[in-house]
């Protein structure tokens, strides 16, 4: 079996798996971010009232995935990518707020 | 550190046969980096949450923040994330010529980050918030500047992608390397959403 | 055939380097290093075989300056009004001794075992990336110095194994024995975090054709649980490291309890990752006696999949439990049910796998071998300090216990009773197929017995110290403290320290044994597979070829070699023998494969490395030194990203006996 003829095959594969979006696309989605970036920074000058957490968080959940998902291309990715960084992700979530859980955090806060 | 190291080594190249998944060893690896760098950046997240509100002496997050400011920078890191996915697709078409000139797009406004931080950062000392002043203080501080660590280790990384692309010395596929650097770039981009909401957005 | 170390210029072009790149462009800064039979092939391997034997060498050296603090300790308790030590050395002696078990030995000795025989187990030539393979390395055995150092330069650290801040701030721990000591475990933790992406996508990646995952070794297994768990929780440390440094050297606040700080934010993090360090420890020693065991019983695993799967239960669920290190700090009631609950949980999986290895030796053809008595003695031990780790989940039983010798019994029984034996297992089962010689049987019981006896009689007598009220970390006792009668402190102790001479005693004639089998060649010459083995990793010559496999082989069974040794009769169940080893290796070797890629030695792994204890001097002495390092730093990384994995021609030094022709390895077939 020869070295090179793996690579090229891999090569292919490798192109087949990208259904990136086109330039078009991406721009679209960056211009939504600057729109959610903008909702964002309006709490700070309109009061939200009792929305005030709950649409800020929202909106931190909704950038991150919509980056994660299409600039970084996990959505049209192999599974495993997502499985190896969302493990982490999640993990790092669970731990942490059972880790701020302990000193009454969420609690204090509230 | 060892990002750029996975970045380009090859694992095609030595593996005699191709690889169990049909996936990229370098990029199945760069996925598990960041995935461990989220608990890097989860535990200084954590850090900070936790001592945000204790101020022994020096100034308060809510009065030191500059909103206005700080959500420009953000933007900007926000659309380098663009020209940074504009740079990954063109090394995809192969046009050289559009990924070198994104890739260095997408490095200036990262310093432009980084230098708004180290703006922000002075501002902050010379209204009394040091390193050593309080809680905050340091939490801050460690928090932010890890991140600015991250972004400045980004900014050597395209710069030096540039030019090793335009002296055609990229070992491997270079389509990939870009990527790469990409997944990282938009890493560090993410972490900042994160940052911007939680530390400056949401008043303690 | 030839066995070609690296690409011809002809394949190079067409495969790994971009067409429009001469391959004389591709050099980096300096020439690669050539094929050399001396010292300097070693400086510059990214052979995963050459690399694990320098992980145990250098992990056994630090197992024997861990096991010199640990007799210092003992010698100072035999007797009341200990003068051995003074408390300070005390204090310094305990945090090294469990600094170096856990982190310079018990950690890099699996990795070890891991980097060695994983890619032989799962039929790979290489793991995913050997210069990062190579840097974890020189990046674990340069951080184990830069710690070990602190010796000569003012003490080592001070604070225990946890280091509990703020006792190790520069009020408490003036000396730079803790600097030392965060510099040195921060950069064993690159070590860690590389070998863990670089074994994690070895195993995801690399393995043979038809080798699905639940075909897998359990040692292969148990790795890939060990490495996720590493991935995950060297960060944690990271950051917490990275706050402790700060505070010590730039003055930060974190852990001043004067201007708020709360103590129990070190507490947390350390946990977090100490707690999955714990199985970090223990899991690839599992691995090793799941190994041991069916082949020594002639059975296959009972449960293999029940195996695999409460290993990762095990890994998942460690995440979970940190905070009953935490039980006695005043973590409120909701916090202790918690965890206690998730502690007693996780002796399940604990005690599944138990089961499963006693339902494969049960009516097995038993043969006790020394690798065979050493897992047994990991089954037994680990059972003892698994109960006694029980007992610590009741969180009222746990206060009583906390700082006493009876923690210090439960954790020696499951890290050494557990860890260590099944790491001496693996010495002895996989020897042979290491160094191609069988390490001697006597000797090897007399090494077993010897250290059964003196781990028993050093750790079990504390159990009653710890009940008695003995406190950890006490540096001195004193008779009119010692009590009376059979419970009485100096009695006990006394038992203790002689346990741990015997103990010392045993692990001396392991030294012997190879020093026996290799120096005065006394031991058999090792056949390819001398136990009857069942995994890939037999399935190749003792000790392997540099790129292991002739014929990468088509894996259809778990237990591959076994299955083409033996066969079973589909009406009667009976299992027949129907090749030899050879046989099936010449059958498989029939047809080498013809020119067969290994990856290039490389500079730069050992250069990186060596940058990052610069920056840890120079953040200790000198920041000048510091900026030196991080420059080392760039430059290097920067020659690392301009050299391809495998080179062409052009890029090399001529080899030593100016022959050209030596680029290719030895002709085979």
């Amino acid at each position: 079996m020869s070295t090179a003829t793996t690579h090229e095959a891999a090569t292919e594969n490798h192109e087949v798996e990208h259904h990136g979006l086109s330039d078009k696309q991406y721009i679209v989605i960056a211009l939504i971010l600057a729109a959610l970036t903008a909702i964002e920074v309006s709490t700070y000058y309109v009061d939200f009232g009792p929305f005030f957490m709950p649409t800020l968080l929202i909106l931190m959940v909704i950038k991150f995935v919509t980056v994660v998902s299409y600039f970084m291309h996990l959505k049209f990715d192999n599974k495993i990518f997502s499985y190896l960084f969302y493990a982490g992700l999640l993990l790092a979530i669970a731990v942490y707020c059972g880790f701020l859980a302990t000193f009454k955090f969420f609690l204090k806060q509230g | 550190m060892a990002e750029s190291a996975i970045a380009h080594d090859h694992g095609v190249s030595h593996g005699a046969h191709a690889s169990s998944t049909g996936l990229s060893n370098n990029k199945m690896g760069m996925w598990m980096f960041l995935g461990s760098e989220c608990l890097l950046f989860g535990g200084l997240i954590s850090t900070y949450m936790l001592y945000r509100g204790r101020v022994s002496s020096g100034p308060q997050p809510n009065n030191i923040f500059d909103i206005p400011f700080t959500s420009v920078s953000s933007f900007i890191l926000l659309m380098s994330s663009l020209t940074m996915v504009l740079a990954v697709s063109s090394a995809q078409r192969k046009d050289d010529r559009n990924t070198n000139l994104w890739l260095t797009i997408t490095a200036l406004l990262g310093a432009t980050f980084v230098g708004g931080q180290v703006y922000e950062f002075t501002a902050f000392y010379r209204e009394g918030l040091g390193f050593t002043t309080s809680l905050f203080g340091s939490s801050f501080y460690s928090l932010t500047g890890f991140h600015g660590v991250h972004v400045s280790v980004g900014i050597i990384m395209l710069m030096a992608l540039v030019g090793m692309n335009r002296n055609n010395r990229i070992p491997g596929d270079k389509a990939e390397v870009v990527e790469l650097i990409g997944l990282y770039w938009h890493f560090v981009d993410i972490i900042w959403i994160i940052i911007f909401t939680l530390v400056y957005l949401i008043p303690s | 055939m030839t066995i070609i170390e690296r690409p011809s210029t002809e394949v190079a072009i067409a495969g790994a380097v971009p067409v429009g790149v001469k391959p004389s462009e591709a050099l980096g800064v300096f020439k690669r290093p050539a094929a050399s039979s001396s010292w300097r092939d070693w400086v510059v391997t990214v052979d995963h075989k050459k690399l694990g034997i320098m992980y145990g060498v250098a992990a056994f050296v630090f197992f024997l300056i861990g096991g010199v603090e640990a007799l210092l300790i003992r010698l100072q308790l035999i007797a009341p009004d200990g003068k051995v030590l003074n408390a300070d050395q005390y204090n310094q002696m305990f945090t090294m001794h469990a600094t170096t078990m856990v982190f310079l030995f018990v950690m890099p000795m699996a990795a070890a075992f891991a980097n060695y025989f994983v890619p032989l187990q799962i039929g790979a030539r290489d793991v995913a990336f050997p210069r990062i393979n190579a840097f974890g390395f020189w990046c674990f055995l340069f951080g184990g110095l830069f710690l070990n150092s602190s010796w000569f330069l003012g003490g080592g650290a001070d604070g225990g194994w946890f280091m509990y801040a703020p006792n190790s701030s520069t009020l408490f721990s003036p000396s730079h024995g803790v600097d030392f000591w965060t510099m040195g475990l921060q950069i064993t933790g690159i070590a860690s975090l590389t070998g863990a992406i670089n074994l994690i996508v070895t195993i995801l990646n690399m393995r043979a054709p038809g080798m699905k995952m639940m075909r897998m070794p359990i040692f292969t297994w148990m790795v890939l649980v060990t490495q996720f768990l590493l991935l995950f929780a060297i960060p944690v440390i990271t950051v917490a490291l990275f706050l402790l440094t700060f505070q010590r050297s730039f003055d930060a606040t974190f852990f001043d309890v004067a201007s708020g700080a709360d103590p129990l934010l070190w507490q947390h993090l350390f946990w977090i990752f100490g707690h999955p360090e714990v199985y970090i420890l223990i899991l690839p020693s599992f691995g090793i006696v799941s190994e041991v065991i069916p082949v020594f019983s002639k059975k296959p695993l009972f449960g293999y999949p029940i195996v695999a799967m409460s290993g990762a239960a095990i890994g998942f669920v460690g995440w979970g439990v940190w905070a009953h290190h935490m039980f006695a700090s005043g973590l409120g009631p909701v916090s202790v049910t918690v965890f206690s609950m998730s502690t007693m949980a996780i002796a399940v999986p604990t005690g599944v796998k138990i089961v499963n290895w006693i339902m494969t030796m049960w009516g097995g053809k038993l043969t006790f071998t020394v690798p065979m008595l050493f897992a047994v003695g990991l089954v037994t031990q680990f059972t003892i300090g698994g109960l006694s780790g029980v007992t610590h989940a009741v969180a009222p039983s746990d206060t009583q216990q906390t700082d006493t010798y009876y923690i210090v019994a439960h954790f020696h029984y499951v890290l050494f009773g557990g860890a260590v034996f099944g790491l001496f297992a693996g010495f002895y089962y996989w020897w042979p197929k290491m160094f191609g010689r069988q390490l001697s049987e006597s000797i090897g019981k007399w090494n077993f017995w010897l250290m059964v006896i003196g781990m028993n009689m050093t750790f079990g007598p504390m159990h009653i110290l710890g009940l008695q009220g003995q406190p950890r970390r006490m540096f001195v006792w004193t008779k009119a403290r010692a009590g009376e009668g059979l419970f009485n402190f100096g009695f006990w102790n006394r038992i203790a320290s002689i346990g741990s001479f015997i103990l010392g005693v045993g692990i001396l004639l392991f030294i012997i044994n190879i020093f026996y089998t290799h120096k005065l060649k006394k031991g058999a010459l090792a056949s390819n597979d001398p136990w009857d083995a069942r995994t890939l990793e037999w399935m190749t010559d003792s000790p392997p070829k540099e790129h292991n496999f002739d014929v990468i082989p088509q894996i259809n069974h778990l237990d591959e070699f076994f299955h083409r040794k033996y066969e079973q009769d589909s009406a009667t169940h009976s299992v027949t023998q129907v090749h030899s080893a050879d046989e099936v290796m010449a059958e498989l070797n029939a047809h080498p494969d013809e020119h067969i890629h290994m990856p290039s030695r490389s500079y730069w792994p050992i250069l990186l490395a060596l940058s990052l204890p610069t920056i840890g001097y120079g953040l200790i002495y000198n920041r000048m030194l510091m900026a030196i390092g991080v420059a080392m730093v760039l430059l290097t990384m920067f020659g690392w990203a301009m050299e391809p994995a495998t080179s062409p021609d052009e890029d090399f030094d001529p080899p030593e006996s100016g022959d050209t022709h030596t680029k290719e390895l030895v002709p085979h077939g």
